[in-house]
């Protein structure tokens, strides 16, 4: 058994578009590698490429160059679709059919046999707090509900492999939620799942590596804390009991005031607010808070999506 | 085999539920049940004109159904994305295509015999009475749409619902007069000419073969031996269609 859930190789998109057939980069080169039970977030801002590559890998769309392996299968494969569960971007669904219709629709196209079929149904409506809509038509459904089937179709055949397109969208905070809670499950079984969001806070919390997607390239891969951790993390302390004469004396300014009479301040490292500290308490100061500001993954996210900006409008490509 | 059968079964499902194939079947009767209003009105024998209008309007409505439907029903996926969760499961794309021609071959054969039925209820109503020819006349009826249908899945498959409608249509039209495109291309001079009607009626539907209607209406006997070579035409004039279909197909991108 392949330990690599996916892998691709120079995996590269052009679209034609309009009358002219202009080409257009939907995806550069992408080499990335996912290890089996892994879970991997794709983030990106809107048209970054993250539908492109998802559609790529589950033989939607046919790569321009490049090749690609989904658990060791070529993509597109049946042998490889039979083992993976796909959920589409803002799903549309058959809307006549009831949603218990349409899970057994979706696993009889896994060919699975009818009492399996009713076994993970049972399964999953309610994995997806969805057993009370089971006979409901799914044109009845609201936006947050067609997800939630459309996840539970995509975890019909118990894949080994899932992959969830902007699986956030349309939902709720409790929706939200509700799709973490299953993503931390699939890991657990040990399931590799893969997928994108451009809400950050999402991927965020739930991925073991996350991929940052912009302009078609794949700027950065790591984890959370690596992609992060190359930034400075800046420290804010709050220190009580100092007139202001001894502040003035210290060696940072303060921030601002609290409306208690508290000093706030903004330390650009741990040894600056080290010290801080010191010399405050030197001069019976008190420490009342010390908070470690790392950059969230949005502001990292956002600077990259500038520089990238920046280096295209400076190569004059746009 | 399951998957294919799932595709039909869900296409014929999804039809049936939809309400705008009621509103095809309910003017199709009308037309059926109206066909007495109108036989009354025309000087000439009575129970041939009824039997003629009623065979049409299964032939035409037919013929709508599968056109408007046929085309719709591969774009509709693709644009509804539908598509997408279907060709990423373990399907062979020629086996959707050729699921969702049953399935639409199935509402047809429905409809068709709905029609039927309405239109025998007619005929004794009235006392015109059944002729031999006529379930032959029906049954190929079906069998042009089925090659109708298959056209209609074939544009479907890569271009554009007004450009298929346009193709479709044109084709049926042309499959239903080639006899007389036979016939004049035989009268003409040139070698060359007669050469590319000739061609052209080889490579074109010839639905002339599936209508029976004055056999029927005329009460005249059909032999079994044409029903069956007009079938195994049909039949493999639209698996040629769809053979070509499933090749374009294959190879395609969904937007
Ligand atoms: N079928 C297509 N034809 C032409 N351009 C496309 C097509 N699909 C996507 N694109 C373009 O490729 C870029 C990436 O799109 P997409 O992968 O959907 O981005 P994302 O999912 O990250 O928002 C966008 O600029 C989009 O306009
Ligand atoms: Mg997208």
């Amino acid at each position: 058994m392949s330990e690599t859930a996916i892998r691709t190789e120079g995996l590269r998109k052009v679209y034609r578009t309009g009358f002219l057939r202009r080409a257009f980069v939907g995806l550069h080169g992408l080499d990335l590698e996912i290890p089996r039970g892994e879970v991997f977030g794709l983030i990106g801002p809107n048209g970054a490429g993250k539908t492109t590559t998802l559609k790529l890998l589950m033989g939607l769309n046919s790569p321009t160059s490049g090749t690609a392996q989904i658990l060791g299968e070529p993509i597109g494969s049946m042998r490889a679709m039979a083992r993976v569960g796909f959920l589409p971007e803002r799903p549309y669904f058959y809307d006549y059919l009831t949603a218990t219709e349409f899970l057994h629709f979706y696993g009889q196209l896994h060919g699975m046999p009818r009492a399996r079929r009713i076994d993970m149904i049972d399964r999953l409506l309610p994995l997806v707090h969805m057993e009370r809509a089971r006979d409901t038509q799914l044109r009845k459904f609201s936006k947050g509900m067609l997800q939630r089937v459309g996840i539970a179709q995509a975890l019909m055949n118990d894949p080994e492999l899932v992959v969830l397109d902007e699986p956030s969208s349309g939902l709720d905070p409790m929706g939200r939620l509700l799709i973490r809670d299953i993503v931390r499950d699939l890991k657990t079984k040990g399931t590799t799942v893969l997928f994108c969001s451009h809400v950050l806070s999402d991927v965020e919390e739930v991925s073991d590596r996350v991929g940052i997607l912009i302009a078609g390239k794949l700027q950065d891969v790591g984890t959370v804390d690596e992609l992060v951790g190359k930034r400075e993390t800046t420290v804010e302390v709050t220190l009580h009991g100092l007139t202001d004469d001894l502040v003035a004396e210290l060696p940072l300014q303060p921030h601002r005031v609290s409306s208690r009479g508290h000093h706030i301040f903004e330390a650009a490292d741990h040894s600056a607010a080290r010290a801080l500290v010191a010399a405050a308490v030197e001069r019976g100061g008190e420490l009342f808070g010390y908070v470690a500001r790392r950059e969230s993954l949005e502001q990292h996210f956002m600077d990259e999506a500038t520089s990238v900006e920046r280096q295209d409008r400076e190569a004059g490509v746009r | 085999m399951i998957k294919i059968w799932a595709i039909a079964l869900n296409t014929f499902r999804e039809a049936v539920r939809d309400k705008i194939l009621y509103s095809l079947l309910f003017f199709a009767l009308l037309m059926i049940g109206s066909s007495v209003l109108i036989a009354e009105l025309i000087i000439g024998e009575y129970g041939k004109i009824i039997r003629d209008i009623g065979l049409a309007a299964i032939s035409i409505f037919g013929l709508l159904i599968a056109v408007f439907v046929g085309i719709g029903l591969i774009y509709k996926e693709i644009e509804r994305k539908t598509i997408y969760t279907i060709a990423s499961k373990p399907v062979p794309r020629w086996q959707f295509l050729v699921g969702k021609y049953f399935g639409l071959l199935g509402t047809l054969a429905t409809e068709v015999a709905i029609m039927a039925v309405a239109y025998v209820l007619v005929l004794n109503g009235i006392g015109a009475g059944t002729t031999s020819a006529m379930l032959p006349a029906i049954w190929l009826t079906f069998m042009e749409l089925a090659v109708v249908t298959a056209i209609a899945i074939l544009f479907g498959s890569f271009t554009s619902p007004v450009l298929s409608a346009l193709f479709t249509v044109g084709l049926t039209l042309i499959g239903k007069m080639s006899e007389e495109l036979v016939l004049l291309g035989q009268r003409s001079e040139s070698g060359a000419v007669r050469f590319l009607m000739d061609t052209v009626y080889k490579v074109l539907p010839d639905l002339s073969r599936f209508d029976l209607r004055t056999q029927a209406s005329y009460g005249l006997e059909v032999e079994w031996e044409y029903v069956a070579y007009a079938t195994g035409y049909g039949a493999a004039y639209a698996a040629a269609l769809l053979v070509l279909a499933s090749i374009i197909f294959r190879f395609r991108d969904f937007k």
